[in-house]
């Protein structure tokens, strides 16, 4: 149920805000904190949480100050014929801005200074409300020549009533789905330093490009139903994972080229890969047809749509699959020989080259997957995949690095503390929750929770 | 198409103020990664904190302009301290991920609304090189056939190669000296180092703040030339053009960085000025808008960066003996 209907005066905020001033500084922040705490990762919500705080998007050409936005319900679908009241700071009304059929609305000022824009809330559809009451009024500072978006989330009302005890279940269930996906993504990228001690950099443009690949077969190209075009792009980022391998990999470890040094060169690849895709792909957040909403089931004080549900049932599935794997097939336990000991394994009779093959077919297959995956979850961009880098850097080192068990493990945990610390932090912050956790494991613990003890100085 | 213009932007920018700017950035990475063989993924931290230092102190505290500067230095000498503690003594890719991690936090941390009243979040600061102005001495731009600077920007690049001479010599001279030799020591040999009674810990501390520092000034000329600062400017990526600079001219050599900036400056503005007019005399293809264009830059800056690291790791300059580049 779409909720906050209840049609409030507008209430427009009669204390100028002095920029810099400490007046308002702690009003300020308690307005942010209210804001981190309320949002529960619907991703929809999210997304337009982040149009709401975005520097100026829209940038036209006529000069002068002005304030804009485009106003959309929860399912992105614009709405005509919301207003949005802008006074300044002496309350006096400067324009009523109005959206045209795409969503959008322009006030234009007479100068710089501290404008407040409300949004009219009887001027909604009845169906739709703000999804945080209290940010009907927003405070912006505009500056000469500023144009700058103001956004208004609009979306499901979170009840005042929550306390972070009773927003913890959800907070973990969506910390265990994201954590499922780190964990998919960073378990390639453990193996592969394992068995060959390569940091892999460009892990992360795997999972973009599984993302946006099965975004062209999905939503352009042959408009294939996203579980043909998961296993597509799945299969696809194994092909790479092999091309990487036998094409730069290979040949540069039989040249002899020192590990930093293939470092750097993963960088540079990073870098290659990221830009085609951002001028294959554009640099706009884009989703998969279908599934983008769904309503969500209630059970037991979380909701979750099937969607979600589907994603973490089958991430499970193909966890414990590779467990399966690397545990129980003489593949997978030649794997982890070579990843214990090259050498050792190598004069045992296991084709080492064969087995860092596999790796890096069964790393880019996975972080393919996991793009997709989380693609569905979230949304497709180029960026998608180096934000999850990082993360999964603290889940491999949290977990031990080189052990896959232990990248899981450390995954999960990255994914749990991430979400959690949006039920009383900003989640503006959320992953550098994450990273301060790699940080403090480093000092305290460098080996990992699951790592041998062993002299790695 | 007209070359004259591509050549005269492409010579304006290498000798601008950015290119001092990554110059310095570059220097200091140099000691990290050139001299001591530490891998700093986060050098744009550095940056970061000094253009911030600037910004805050005269914007935010209303202090002046040195005082600016020695909060920038102070604060990127804490942050290599901080990022030393735990890594130093780790292995050389466990900095690598820290540095970077951390340079990703402050920015992050830099951006959030809860920091707005302090760092302007997501919007920056801006309004913070008045005094910096008012200091200018030049009375007019200057003119030199077809490279043309104003007067503002003549007097930041004055103070940024100023800087950058000061910092190269630093660097010659530190290279010579007995310190230099034990930096030089640790990066082919730590174990050999150690067992000679250096205090390896320590050497590879000092070097990590100095070359923080330096790059920390980077950043305050890169802040007095835009007079803004953005969070948003500073993503991991620019360490990798930090490298690409100091790679190309030659790591662990006293003038590498310099010509590497100068001549990556070149090859870049040379680029975009050669893209763009192929775009305008309708050249390129349809597809291949604005948001291609900056990607293209990136893009072949990463073909640079594997190229060089692949077949002339040394650089220019640089003397392939000298790097053995490995973890240890």
């Amino acid at each position: 149920m779409v909720g906050g209907t209840d049609v409030r005066e507008p209430c427009v905020r009669p204390r100028a805000r002095e920029r810099w001033g400490r007046t308002s500084r702690r009003w300020d922040r308690e307005r942010d904190m209210r804001l981190g705490s309320r949002v529960l990762v619907a991703p929809i919500v999210l997304a337009l949480l982040v149009l709401s705080v975005a520097p100026a998007l829209a940038q036209d050409a006529d000069d002068g100050e002005a304030l804009q936005g485009r106003i959309a319900d929860p399912e992105r679908e614009p709405i005509a014929g919301v207003e949005v009241l802008v006074v300044d700071e002496d309350g006096v009304e400067v324009g009523l801005g109005v959206t045209d059929d795409e969503g959008e609305w322009f006030v234009p000022l007479p100068g710089p200074g501290t404008y407040t824009a409300t949004l009219l809330e009887e001027s909604l559809p009845p169906d739709v409300g703000l999804r945080d009451p209290e940010r009907a009024s927003l405070e912006v500072d505009i500056r000469t020549d500023q144009q700058r978006s103001v956004g208004f989330a609009l979306g499901e009302e979170r009840g005042p009533g929550a306390t972070a005890l009773s927003r913890l279940p959800q907070s973990l269930l969506n910390g265990v789905k994201f954590g499922l996906l780190i964990a998919m993504t960073a378990i390639g990228l453990s193996l592969i330093f394992g068995t060959t001690g390569l940091i892999n950099f460009a892990h992360g443009e795997l999972v973009t490009l599984g993302a946006i690949v099965a975004y062209f077969l999905n939503a352009v190209g042959p408009q294939l139903p996203i579980i043909a075009a998961l296993a597509i792009a799945t299969a696809f980022g194994g092909l790479v994972g092999a091309g990487l391998e036998r094409g730069l990999w290979r040949p540069l470890r039989e040249r002899r080229t020192g590990l930093i040094q293939m470092l750097v060169i993963s960088i540079g690849l990073t870098l290659v890969l990221r830009h085609v895709m951002l001028i294959v792909f554009g640099g706009a957040s884009r989703t998969y047809s279908g599934y983008a909403v769904q309503a969500p089931i209630e059970a037991l004080g979380v909701r979750v749509t099937p969607r979600d549900l589907t994603v973490m049932v089958f991430s499970v599935l193909v966890l414990l699959g590779v467990a399966f794997l690397l545990q129980r097939t003489r593949l997978g336990k030649a794997m982890r020989a070579v990843a214990d000991n090259r050498d050792l394994a190598e004069s045992s009779g296991i084709d080492v080259k064969h087995i860092i093959l596999v790796v890096w077919v069964l790393g880019g297959a996975l972080a393919a997957l996991g793009g997709v995956l989380l693609g569905i979850v979230e949304n497709v961009n180029y960026m998608m995949g180096f934000r999850l880098l990082l993360l999964m850097f603290a889940g491999v080192i949290l977990g031990g690095l080189g052990t896959a068990f232990g990248a899981a493990v450390g995954s999960l945990v990255v994914g749990i503390v991430t979400e959690v610390s949006t039920i009383w932090l900003t989640s503006e912050l959320k992953d550098v929750w994450a990273l301060l956790v790699l940080i403090l494991v480093l000092l305290l613990r460098p080996q990992g929770i699951l790592g041998i003890k062993e002299r790695i100085g | 198409m007209d070359p004259a213009a591509i050549i005269a932007n492409a010579l304006r920018a290498a000798l601008g103020p950015s290119a001092a700017a990554y110059a310095l950035l570059a220097i200091g990475l140099n000691f990290h990664f050139g001299y001591t063989g530490l891998l700093n993924f986060g050098q744009v931290g550095f940056m970061l904190l000094g253009a911030y230092g600037v910004a805050i102190t005269v914007t935010v505290f209303g202090g002046s302009l040195w005082l600016g500067f020695a909060v920038s230095l102070l604060l990127a000498v804490g942050l290599a301290l901080l990022l030393g503690a735990p890594t130093l003594r780790l292995r050389a890719d466990y900095l690598a991920i820290t540095t970077i991690a951390a340079a990703e936090i402050l920015r992050f941390s830099f951006r959030a609304s809860p920091s707005r009243d302090l760092t302007g979040g997501v919007f920056g600061l801006s309004g913070f090189a008045e005094e910096f102005n008012a200091l200018n001495p030049f009375t007019s731009g200057i003119q030199f056939g077809f490279l043309a600077y104003n007067q503002r920007q003549l007097w930041v690049l004055t103070v940024g190669w100023s800087l950058v001479a000061l910092a190269v010599l630093l660097t010659y001279l530190l290279s010579r000296s007995p310190w230099g030799r034990a930096l030089k020591a640790i990066r082919e040999d730590e174990d050999a180092a150690r067992s000679l009674g250096k205090n390896v810990f320590g050497y590879k501390m000092q070097s990590l703040v100095l070359g923080g520092v330096i790059g920390a000034l980077g950043g305050v000329v890169f802040a007095l030339n835009l007079q803004s600062v953005h969070p948003d400017t500073f993503l991991p990526l620019l360490t990798f053009y930090f490298y690409t600079i100091l790679i190309l001219g030659g790591a662990a050599t006293v003038l590498g960085p310099v010509v590497g900036s100068v001549l990556f400056w070149f090859l870049m503005a040379g680029m975009d000025a050669t893209l763009r007019q192929a775009g305008a005399a309708g050249y390129m293809p349809d597809w291949f808008g604005a948001d291609a264009l900056g990607a293209v830059r990136f893009l072949v800056v990463g073909i640079g960066l594997m190229l060089l690291m692949i077949y002339r790791p040394q650089g220019i300059f640089g003397d392939r003996r000298e790097l053995a580049l490995n973890v240890r």
